[in-house]
């Protein structure tokens, strides 16, 4: 598919990493030429430098054959008006990064006004990824499935689990309970486990569940499964904004730490029910005082990545049960950070290529069975993916052994009728299933990909 | 460094060439010819060395720009030496160094000719020779990229190195589609020159050849007569087409896809189309007594214009007998080249204009000390760095030429004047020179330093000088 993505900030970046890796035709127009000769130094796409408002500009990247044009510059209304332009010269999709909550309140009018496939807000995906957490501290990451019927869940094994040192087919016996381990990762391997798998204290494992029975699995492995009902968020940009907005009304109690004087009288405005708390976090007596050695979730939500990764290990070191929660924007180099064992880690831009990536596949596959959802699991090294089977699928009605299955394919869950089904080696996908399949392939786009 | 990603490289360049040699092989088994098989030989001996530097994958099949670069200079000059191989083995050339360079001058385009007698070559050995000019026009690398399938975004390196001018672009997003579109409108502009050169009564072999040799910018002739040889019809043909392999391919690229506004307003084909008409029209008046018509006089400059200009260096009278004034244009015609991204070399049209628009911002600024402007290049402003790599290109340009002229100096068969003109000719792979080394003249009579120094010439030249300096930073070398 030809894409153009206007902006290569951190999101445009990311986002041409991915859908390059997924072999798509690509042009990448910024206004800085240092940027677009970084790009295609690194990638193979073509640049052009420019303002990607400009038909001119827009037109020496090809928007005549493109499908897709992706605006991700940093200003809002220079998207919109890139998508504007775009679907008047090319008749194409189009996707907008739109991320200031004064627009996002009209997000659907201003789709359906400009005509645009798709609006991603990172800095929303990331609040509402962490609201998630919040509701269910014991897991690392959460991605949900047909409409969040289905989670998958991530987490971490503790030392003196029931489940550690067992085989994976051992487990429904000590537990007595059925599960479904889709992938598990020991230091840097990524593993779709068998039956013969060996577990240990310490792998990070991602299940496959129903939302109100992972509660009880949790319980029965070992790990603490107490709620939330407090979070002290550092930094009230606009991450945080969005998360106490989520988070109202939900019985957790928000308390937020800005530097500015002005955003804070902001947001206290905005935000009725939330605590707001001038000061810098980086003064530990202020952190202490305001209870970090007693809340029950910390959220580093500052725009500097150090600083948050710095005072995560701090919040760590004073508080053992909290649930902490680190956003950085630019850093991403998940293998040295899970070193400082800091709990869950959100990539806004990461959350947002995730999102574009899904949208991609799902547009080039418009017939036959599409891609419902995506998520990269474990440090993107596996994919978990949705189907919904059509007709004349090749793998309804064949019992699961029967088929031919590709190496390194799980299918985790099949959702039917409202009832969530763990399947086996009898169990047939019928037509109108969803289906979710873990994998370290790339790229699937059907569910025939999975046949060998 | 990485060691191991170059050498699985440079096995893969190796196997792309053992398919290239199939060609004489199949010409010389046509006209029953035993030095065929020394082709054959080196075909299959290219296959499995490439086959055993292959055998091993690297790693990480990621490389950086230093990799890069490095694997294009060392290609080259591999598959120089190869393609070496075969003139020694059969006989038709038997000194090693005589062959390299033939080889070198065939891959870099030049088409400077050690050989005093052409035609006592086999057929095999003259499409080979004819032939390289061709794969070395578009470049080898190029023509691996569009074939074989690789991945990441650093082969942009490698196509960079490999593409003549100042700036590199993609015709399309993807790598592998633009060296493949480059290389089809290459493919068919020559079959075109094939066909009309056929029609125009010339044999099917020496329209092959002479063809290969347009298309590439090359000039090797099979007759020691160059393009003298031919009617005026296949001379005019020849002309037009090395004035069409002279155009940046950006144009025939806008031009296949209907975009005629843009293809025209390319400002570095409208400077070159503009040179080549100044130049016609004053070497024209200049040798009007030499010929016995005003056409004829016109007919024999444009040729000798183009083939200069695009630094073909086919010739169909001995330009060395004209005066001064026109011997000078010619000179001055081989140091500004084709357009970038032709298949043609010299200096580069392109960087010529720009370099007369700094020229002129200077001189502003003496005038006018407070002066701010900024350089315009085909409607867009030159970023400062584009100047200055530029400049830098002009001195590291005339710094190689200082060095390599007095290494020529000291051979006893070169006077000034052939030994300027032999390093330019070479240098910015034209192929003949005036004097000793004129159209007329070969380079058989230099000495094996004076030959060494020109296959350097050479090869930095197609290569746009940094690939080949870089190779003698022993930095480069160091592991990491």
């Amino acid at each position: 598919m030809r894409i153009i993505i206007v902006g290569c900030g951190k999101v445009g970046r990311t986002i041409a990493q991915r859908l390059c890796k997924e072999g798509h035709d690509i042009a990448v127009i910024d206004k800085s030429s240092k940027v677009i000769e970084n790009i295609t130094g690194e990638l193979d796409v073509m640049g052009v430098i420019g303002n990607g408002a400009s038909y001119s500009v827009q037109s020496d990247a090809g928007i005549e054959d493109t499908d897709l044009l992706i605006a991700a510059t940093d200003s809002d209304e220079l998207n919109l008006l890139c998508c504007l332009f775009a679907r008047k010269a090319g008749k194409c999709n189009t996707i907008a990064r739109v991320r200031s909550p004064l627009y996002n309140e009209e997000i659907g009018y201003i789709k359906e006004e400009l005509g645009l496939s798709m609006i991603v807000n990172p800095e929303y995906a990331a609040a509402t990824e962490i609201s998630r957490l919040l509701r269910f501290p014991s897991a690392i990451k959460i991605d949900t499935f047909a409409r969040g019927k289905v989670e998958l869940l991530q987490f971490v094994i503790p030392k003196d689990s029931p489940i550690a040192d067992s085989r994976i087919m051992d487990i429904p016996a000590k537990i007595r309970g059925e599960v479904l381990i889709c992938a598990v990762q020991r230091g840097q391997n990524v593993e779709i486990p068998n039956g013969q798998f060996v577990l240990k204290g310490g792998d990070t494992v991602s299940i496959v569940s129903e939302p109100l029975k992972a509660r009880p699995f949790f319980n029965k492995v070992g790990i603490d499964i107490r709620k939330v009902r407090n979070t002290l968020i550092v930094g009230g940009g606009t991450v945080a904004y969005y998360l106490a907005k989520i988070l109202e009304g939900s019985g957790i109690q928000v308390r937020i730490l800005e530097k500015s004087m002005e955003r804070c009288e902001e947001l206290s405005a905005l935000l009725p029910e939330a605590i707001i708390l001038n000061g810098d976090a980086l003064d530990h007596n202020l952190l202490k005082e305001e209870g970090l050695e007693t809340c029950d979730s910390f959220v580093t939500l500052t725009g500097i990545d150090e600083e948050n990764i710095f005072l995560s290990l701090f919040a760590q070191q004073n508080n053992q049960r909290a649930k902490i929660i680190t956003k950085t924007d630019r850093i991403a180099i998940d293998e040295l950070i899970e070193k400082f064992n800091l709990g869950s880690m959100i990539h806004p831009k990461n959350i947002t290529a995730e999102n574009v990536v899904r949208y991609v596949r799902a547009m080039q596959n418009s017939i036959g069975s599409n891609v419902e959802t995506l998520y990269n699991i474990v440090e993107n090294k596996a994919e978990a993916l949705e189907f919904i089977i059509n007709e004349d699928s090749p793998v309804a009605g064949i019992p699961l052994s029967q088929l031919k299955i590709r190496d390194n394919v799980l299918i985790a869950s099949i959702y039917r009728r409202g009832h969530v089904i763990m399947p086996n080696g009898q169990t047939t996908i019928a037509v109108g299933d969803s289906v979710v399949v873990v994998t370290t392939h790339r790229g699937f786009r059907d569910i025939r990909d999975i046949l060998a | 460094m990485h060691y191991s990603i170059v050498r699985y490289i440079l096995g893969q360049v190796l196997q792309v060439e053992s398919a290239l040699l199939i060609l004489p092989f199949v010409t010389g088994l046509i006209y029953r010819e035993q030095e065929a098989f020394s082709f054959l030989v080196m075909a299959l001996a290219c296959l499995g060395l490439g086959a055993l530097m292959k055998l091993k994958k690297p790693e990480q099949m990621v490389f950086y720009a230093r990799e890069a670069i490095t694997c294009v200079a060392l290609s080259w000059i591999m598959i120089s030496i190869f393609g070496a191989l075969p003139f020694v083995i059969n006989g038709d050339i038997p000194s090693f160094t005589d062959a390299l360079f033939e080889t070198i001058s065939g891959f870099t385009t030049t088409g400077a000719s050690i050989l005093p007698v052409v035609e006592d070559l086999s057929h095999a050995s003259l499409i080979w020779r004819s032939f390289t000019h061709w794969v070395g026009g578009m470049g080898v690398i190029v023509f691996m990229l569009a074939i074989v399938p690789m991945t990441g975004g650093y082969n942009a390196q490698l196509m960079k190195a490999e593409s003549p001018g100042p700036t590199f672009g993609k015709l399309v997003p993807k790598l592998k589609d633009s060296a493949m579109i480059l290389y089809l409108i290459y493919i068919v502009m020559t079959l075109i020159q094939i066909v009309l050169l056929c029609l125009a009564g010339m044999p099917l072999f020496d329209s092959l050849c002479m063809s290969f040799g347009s298309a590439g910018t090359g000039g090797f002739g099979i007759t020691g007569a160059s393009a003298g040889g031919y009617t005026m019809l296949q001379q005019g043909i020849i002309t037009v087409f090395i004035i069409m392999f002279g155009v940046n391919f950006n144009a025939y690229y806008l031009i296949v896809g209907r975009n005629f506004k843009d293809a025209f307003r390319m400002e570095e084909v409208r400077w070159y189309l503009l040179i080549i008409a100044s130049a016609v029209v004053l070497i024209t008046s200049n040798v009007r007594s030499f010929f016995d018509s005003w056409f004829e006089a016109f007919h024999h400059t444009i040729f000798q214009v183009a083939s200069i200009i695009t630094t073909t260096g086919y010739s169909t009278v001995d330009f060395n007998q004209w005066p001064d004034f026109s011997r000078c244009i010619l000179v001055t015609l081989m140091f500004i080249g084709a357009c970038a991204g032709s298949t043609g070399g010299g200096i580069k049209v392109s960087r010529i204009v720009i370099l007369l628009k700094s020229f002129r911002q200077q001189v502003m600024e003496y005038i006018h000390p407070r002066s701010v402007t900024t350089i315009e290049f085909d409607g867009r402003p030159v970023e400062k760095n584009v100047v200055r790599s530029i400049s830098a290109y002009l001195a590291t340009f005339v710094m190689i030429f200082a060095i390599s002229m007095l290494i020529l100096s000291m051979d006893h068969n070169s006077d000034l004047l052939s030994g300027f003109t032999a390093v330019a000719a070479t240098f910015n792979n034209i192929g003949p020179g005036l004097d000793k080394v004129g159209p007329m003249a070969n380079y058989g009579g230099l000495s094996v330093l004076s030959k060494y120094t020109l296959m350097f010439d050479m090869l930095a030249g197609r290569l746009e000088l940094y690939p080949m300096i870089i190779l003698l930073f022993p930095r480069v070398w160091k592991r990491n």
